[in-house]
């Protein structure tokens, strides 16, 4: 018979382990450090914050705001959708070049990924800022920001879903003598395609959260009426904003969900 | 067979460039003066597949070593061996799908070891492969995953779709499927079939562009047995009727006694066998299968 003793309860870390901890901790109380974290400031904030709550309560629901909001959100919306639909069409070409073992080879690969990195390192205020510098003040330079923002996304991910389908269709094609370009249409795209609904449905939701603080740097949307509110005190306003931001972008993930389900649920 | 669609449908077709270096002509010793080093010198019988020390290692793992055979024209073939002795490796090797370490493969003329991509595509168009796996593609009708076996010789968006392809790419893709009765599902979604129909779909998509060699990887492995024997008569009744060389794999001892007329067979990475089916019996053959 074999003596099976317990394995200890806890096992001793290793020399690098233990030392691992130790930088962890360290890091992590530097970073408390840097970003001014004041028990002071947490202990006195909430008779703060709960003035700004009763200055901001009740929101503002005069129908002549109401009317205002709503119109910027339509636009908020109109960005998003613009830029959004641009973004995935305009994703479609370029993940076909980021995607391995597709059409392009290695060193496109390699470039065209790099690229998208880029594109997703800079924050979407930042694009804002630079084609409000580049087309003007409005919603126009917020679509271009979303636009962009939304290939630095889909881009990759769609590189990554058509990486991911199973290779046998193609090799079956391949068999034959087909073309890659050929291949990728008949066999990869289709494939792919659930996962670039579900990706696409993702970039929107996305695309409506970045077009709703676009504003704050003139890029159109509503975001201008927050900074606004805010600037001159109008609380009750700002209030209203936020509230219908949170509105909107629950009600398009619901949306997105639901659209996700029905589109590519029934497939299996 | 005469083919009235497959002439319409392809007045270019590869298959007339090799066709043209196929006929013998006795007395003729050339020996690769004008002929380009790809082009198989003819000698009668005609051989569709010829191996040469064909080794495969993945890395540093050696597969198989100094593989050596050759198959005539309208042969069926089975490869049999243990799981793992790299049957559907070598299979692979064939189609050039994956490239070989050393020795060379010369299929339907032309060598594919050392073949340019461009040139590698023009034979295939005179090859298939059946899987075990179906492979088709899901989301997309019965008729046009049968289509894309003609994107070979036919390059094309008209192509990527039944909706959108010319009459007689449409009308070849419908007989193929005919010939293994099911036409009745042309517009059924490719997820919608049994295993059984999946596969002879498979089989009307290798078979639709009129391939020369065939290489059916255990084309009923995925099936339950009575569906997998119905799949193997058909797949059989069809190469033999086109006159297509075949090599295929089995798990089934009896489907290489069956449907082979010659037998090689893999293990311990070498060839270890290569025998006429009819001189071997079941035992023979089981050593090889374990
Ligand atoms: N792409 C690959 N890379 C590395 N090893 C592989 C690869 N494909 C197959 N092998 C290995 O090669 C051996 C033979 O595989 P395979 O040809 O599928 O055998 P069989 O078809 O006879 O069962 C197996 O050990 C397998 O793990
Ligand atoms: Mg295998």
């Amino acid at each position: 018979m074999t003596d099976h003793s317990l394995p200890r309860r806890l096992e001793r870390p290793s020399a690098l382990a233990f030392l691992g901890y130790v930088v962890a901790i360290v890091i992590v109380i530097w970073a408390f450090q840097g970003a001014g974290f004041s028990l002071d400031k947490v202990l006195t904030s909430p008779p703060r914050f709960a003035d700004f709550m009763s200055r901001a309560f009740p929101p503002n629901l005069e129908s002549e705001v109401m009317a205002r909001l709503g119109r910027k959100m339509v636009e908020t919306l109109q960005i998003a959708f613009a830029g959004a639909v641009l973004g995935v069409i305009l994703s479609l070409p370029v993940a076909l070049l980021a995607a391995r073992g597709l059409i392009a080879g290695p060193w496109i690969n390699g470039i065209v990924r790099n690229i998208l990195g880029f594109i997703r390192a800079v924050p979407d205020i930042a694009w804002a800022l630079v084609f409000v510098v580049a087309v003007g003040l409005g919603p126009f330079a917020g679509t271009l920001a979303i636009m962009i923002d939304t290939i630095g996304f889909c881009g990759r991910f769609f590189a990554d879903d058509m990486e991911a389908v199973d290779k046998g269709p193609s090799e079956a094609l391949t068999a034959t003598g087909a073309r890659r370009l050929d291949i990728t249409a008949c066999a990869t795209l289709p494939a792919a395609a659930p996962a670039f609904v579900s990706t696409a449905l993702y970039a929107l939701e996305k695309a409506v959260r970045s077009s709703t603080i676009l504003g704050l740097v003139g890029a159109g949307g509503i975001g201008i009426e927050l900074k606004v509110g805010f600037d001159l005190f109008d609380y009750p306003t700002a209030m209203t904003v936020i509230l219908m931001i949170a509105v909107v972008v629950i009600a398009i993930e619901a949306l997105s969900t639901w659209a996700r389900k029905t589109i590519i649920g029934e497939q299996r | 067979m005469t083919d009235p669609v497959n002439e319409i449908l392809a007045p270019s077709r590869v298959s007339d460039r090799a066709g043209a270096q196929r006929v013998p002509v006795s007395g003729d010793v050339q020996a690769g003066s004008a002929a380009a080093p790809v082009v198989l010198q003819d000698a009668m019988p005609r051989h569709d597949v010829s191996v040469q020390g064909l080794t495969k290692n993945f890395g540093q793992t050696p597969i198989f070593a100094d593989v050596s055979f050759r198959l005539l024209r309208g042969e069926a073939v089975a490869l049999v061996g243990a799981n793992g002795t790299g049957k559907s490796t070598l299979l692979r090797c064939l189609l050039g799908l994956i490239p070989a370490s050393s020795g060379t493969v010369e299929v339907l003329g032309r060598r594919i070891t050392d073949a340019r991509s461009a040139d590698l595509r023009v034979l295939r168009c005179r090859t298939g492969l059946v899987s075990q796996k179906h492979n088709l593609v899901p989301r997309l009708s019965v008729l046009s995953n049968v289509l894309h076996g003609l994107l070979g010789s036919h390059s094309g968006p008209r192509y990527w779709s039944q909706s959108f392809a010319p009459l007689p790419a449409r009308r070849a893709a419908i007989d193929a499927l005919e010939q293994v009765g099911l036409a009745n599902l042309a517009s059924r979604r490719a997820d919608r079939l049994s295993g059984g129909q999946s596969q002879r779909v498979a089989i009307a998509r290798a078979l639709v562009a009129k391939p020369q060699l065939l290489i059916a990887d255990e084309p009923c492995a995925s099936l339950d047995p009575a569906a997998g024997e119905e799949v193997m008569a058909l797949f059989f009744k069809l190469v033999r009727e086109n006159g297509v060389t075949v090599v295929f794999t089995s798990h089934h001892v009896d489907h290489a006694l069956d449907y082979g007329d010659r037998v090689i067979g893999l293990a311990g990475g070498k060839l270890a066998l290569d025998a006429t089916a009819a001189s071997l019996t079941a035992s023979d053959l089981r050593g090889l299968y374990d």
